[in-house]
């Protein structure tokens, strides 16, 4: 069975539908990357299912139904969320926003573990443990969202454009990190991209979303040499 | 010399009481990110039934004691039924929701035990320390310790405990707290309470004093808006301190400087206001925040 399955998801702001009803399912353990262009309704599906706006439908999570329930359950399900525009409390110091990710935990031998596993994981984040997270360089501030959605030890991260605004080099450097945290941690992942290529290299099942609907689905290759996803997204 | 040290002392002890409220208005924005223009006004209003708690019988520690706690559960009940159906509005919505709370607490108090100034029965010895000539009665002292009790258990709440974050996280970034888990109205339910219950300590340790009326918060209220805007608005230590300068400050500038006397005293603190704003907008102990994008 999938670690989540969602099934006819209709999501709308007020009268304007944004999802017409998606279905799809993604393996424990694994990545899986929603490709789509602005407006498609990328946004619209992760923040669905982190119950941040209202939907019909069925997602199921780890044999739960999250529909109806409120962010803050969904959370204690250990499913994280790196929205768009990093999603750290700007105001914290980075030691802050990573005690602040691990909230939900009880065990706090286990948060100092982690907390340890995370400046291991970004070097540049126990430099900078006690700088504001508002001070620091677009990537690191990425960087810290990760380490601050890893904090909760979830089952599964949605991450929202983790590339955007982000400078070519830093981009390729945060792909290799995410395939890393996949492959050491077993964490499983969804993530939304606009940047196609490197998003692919790492997933190894990739939804294509336009306009509210999904129209291409698959593993990562075989979506890769569509062609027009070619054309839509990878730009060749 | 004896003249200006008791001066000072005098000062710190008016200075004690804006830093209460000062503190209440801080753990609010602290907690909450709004400010609480209605602080006085409950705060008065807590003194009130502090009295009222005191007048069928109780002696007065406990009545202050039960009072403290009927804020707190009150503020938490406020929080529920005025502010959250609001709290998602415009800034402009939810201040003008705090005015009017000012305006019902205020009538509400003149409603129920009238206009007519009621004496608030001492909570401490009404001794008088000398040193030399200088006289400090211990009531000055009492408060003055209750504040710095107060204050010091708040900062190491926000610091050192869990929920203490919590209420950090909610006040800058809901969407996020959220995101990790932290039951967000709950948090601001706590908030509230936590602020009332402070704001009736100030209501009930500044009674005696002012003596009762549903206008005796009135002034301090201005004065503690102005040590929460001078001292920093995040800061529960800036705060006590600007409150404390603002009480000496006044009271030094209405008798030294002899245009100000009396009449002009409450220049003082909305001449800091506009001082602190022009050069230091985080206030003297806030902090500055810089975002990268």
């Amino acid at each position: 069975m999938s670690l989540l399955t969602v099934e006819n998801l209709v999501a709308s702001y007020g009268a304007v539908r944004v999802l017409h009803g998606i279905d799809f399912a993604v393996e424990e353990g694994q990545v899986a990357v929603v490709l789509g262009a602005n407006g498609a309704g990328k946004t619209t599906t992760l923040r669905a299912l982190s119950g941040m706006v209202s939907c019909k439908g069925s997602i199921r999570f780890d044999g739960t139904e999250l529909i109806g329930r409120s962010t803050e359950d969904i959370v204690r399900r250990r499913v994280a969320h790196v929205p768009q525009g990093r999603g750290t409390i700007s105001q914290f110091t980075v030691d802050e926003n990573l005690q602040v990710g691990a909230y939900i935990r009880k065990d706090r031998d286990g948060v100092r573990d982690d907390m340890e596993r995370m400046f291991r994981l970004f070097p540049r984040l126990q430099e900078r443990r006690s700088q504001a997270a508002g001070s620091l360089s677009g990537g690191e501030q990425q960087m810290l969202a990760i380490a601050r959605a890893l904090m909760m030890s979830p089952k599964l991260v949605l991450f929202d454009e983790p590339s955007l605004g982000l400078a070519p080099l830093i981009v390729r450097d945060l792909f290799d990190t995410l395939r890393q945290i996949n492959t050491e941690l077993g964490v499983t992942m969804l993530i939304v991209e606009q940047n196609a290529q490197l998003a692919l290299e790492i997933a190894q099942q990739a939804f294509v979303l336009e306009t509210g609907e999904i129209v291409a689905s698959g593993d990562p290759e075989s979506v890769g040499k569509d062609d027009a996803v070619r054309r839509a997204y990878l730009g060749h | 010399m004896e003249r200006f040290i008791q001066l000072v002392f005098d000062g710190i002890a008016t200075g004690s009481i804006y830093s209460l409220v000062a503190l209440a208005i801080v753990l609010i924005y602290r907690s909450t990110g709004l400010k609480n223009l209605a602080q006085g006004e409950m705060a008065m209003f807590s003194a009130f039934v502090a009295w009222q708690f005191h007048a069928w019988g109780l002696g007065i520690w406990l009545a202050a004691v039960l009072a403290i706690i009927a804020s707190f559960i009150g503020g938490m009940a406020l929080q529920r039924v005025i502010i959250r159906p609001v709290q998602d509005k415009s800034l402009l919505t939810v201040v003008i929701v705090t005015l009017g709370l000012f305006l019902a607490f205020n009538s509400l108090a003149g409603g129920i035990w009238g206009y007519i100034i009621k004496a608030f029965p001492p909570l401490f010895p009404s001794n008088v320390i000398s040193m030399g000539a200088v006289r400090v009665p211990v009531a000055n002292i009492g408060v003055f310790m209750v504040l710095v009790v107060l204050a010091g258990g708040l900062a190491m709440m926000f610091k050192f405990t869990k929920i203490g974050l919590a209420m950090r996280a909610v006040a800058y970034n809901m969407e996020t707290s959220k995101l990790v888990g932290i039951r967000v109205n709950n948090v601001l339910m706590l908030g509230w309470g936590l602020a009332c219950a402070l704001g009736a300590a100030a209501g009930i340790f500044v009674a005696p004093k002012l003596f009762l009326d549903p206008f005796m918060m009135f002034g301090v209220l201005i004065y503690a808006i102005a040590a929460a805007a001078f001292g920093g608005l995040d800061s529960p230590f800036g705060a006590v301190l600007a409150g404390l300068i603002i009480g000496v400050v006044e009271n030094l500038a209405g008798s030294y400087i002899g245009f100000i006397g009396s009449d002009l005293k409450i220049l003082v603190p909305l001449f800091l206001i506009v001082v602190t704003l022009l050069f230091r907008p985080q206030g003297l102990l806030g902090h500055k925040y810089v975002v990268r994008v």
